[in-house]
């Protein structure tokens, strides 16, 4: 995997990524992980319940995001502890018929902590959509072999 | 409908077992956009010492809401699910989940919080192999949107 514990240093950044996403990412990960509220694929539901429109699963974002980390350390067992808070929704435009994105979700990753002890990094994520931060103390402990 | 504010520290026992299947890992890979060779390929797996395909690092909330499932539909627990919003999410992985794996969810009502005219949920699912190994530690917290919110 070739990171060395010793090499790393708080504040220092692990990389960025961009998540395009539409509605069928939607419909795709409904049935992948079996949560089915109609507010992730319907928009009269959606708006009938107060939300501005179909947003993505909070839990999409969240195993989205962590694609960074998996990336940057080579093996997504390393990943022991990832943890979030979701704030803001992530809207997801209708965009079936111009095949473009729906929502672009942006995420940056840096070391918020390294436990030498127990061989680990803390990786704090920084996840955005149109700007506004919908994860939030979005962390995940890495273990560095 | 009101939270039944005795749900604090109720447990409700594992219920059904579910197997972890490859392709199982192989879908919920492609619906997260994760792209490790070791969620696709058995080889790939094995060569970082895996005994078959890896679950991503978000695939025990299949289980984890499985198991919510028993407390949302619970007719004593008084929840609206359609006021159901997702606030946090933790995971604790004491072992990879990997393919083959046969699973069971003890799920536990950590804290219920009023919280305007709703509450806030938080549970908590152990998750362990039918063997008794333990695998994932789940937290989720749920918003319980009162009328007015």
């Amino acid at each position: 995997m070739g990171i060395a514990i010793a090499d790393l240093s708080v504040g220092q950044e692990i990389g960025s990524a961009t998540v395009e996403v539409t509605r069928q990412d939607l419909v795709k990960y409904a049935g992948a992980s079996g949560d089915f509220n109609p507010i992730h694929w319907n928009a009269d539901f959606a708006q009938g319940v107060g939300l501005p429109g179909v947003i993505a699963h909070g839990m999409f974002t969240m195993g989205a995001a962590v694609q960074l980390v998996t990336d940057w350390v080579g093996d997504p067992t390393a990943v022991v502890d990832y943890q979030t808070r979701f704030t803001k929704p992530v809207i997801v435009e209708d965009t079936t018929a111009e095949g473009t994105p729906g929502a672009v979700i942006e995420v940056a990753g840096k070391i918020g902590a390294i436990d030498l002890d127990n061989s680990t990094v803390r990786v704090d994520l920084t996840v955005l959509s149109t700007g506004l931060k919908v994860l939030v103390k979005a962390q995940a402990v890495v273990h560095i072999w | 409908m009101t939270i039944n504010p005795e749900l604090q520290g109720r447990s409700y026992p594992a219920g059904a077992v579910y197997t972890v299947g490859r392709e199982k890992i192989r879908e919920f890979a492609r619906a997260v956009k994760a792209t490790h060779p070791s969620h696709y390929d058995v080889d790939a797996a094995r060569d970082l010492g895996h005994r078959d395909l890896v679950a991503p690092p978000t695939f025990a909330i299949i289980v984890a809401q499985l198991a919510d499932a028993q407390l949302i539909s619970d007719p004593e627990a008084g929840i609206d699910f359609s006021r159901v919003v997702h606030a946090d999410q933790r995971f604790i992985h004491h072992r990879a989940i990997v393919a083959g794996d046969e699973l069971v969810a003890e799920l536990h009502v950590d804290t219920v919080r009023a919280m305007g005219g709703g509450a806030m949920i938080t549970t908590r699912a152990e998750i362990s192999t039918t063997d008794g190994e333990k695998t994932a530690t789940t937290t989720s917290s749920l918003l319980v949107r009162g009328e007015e919110q």
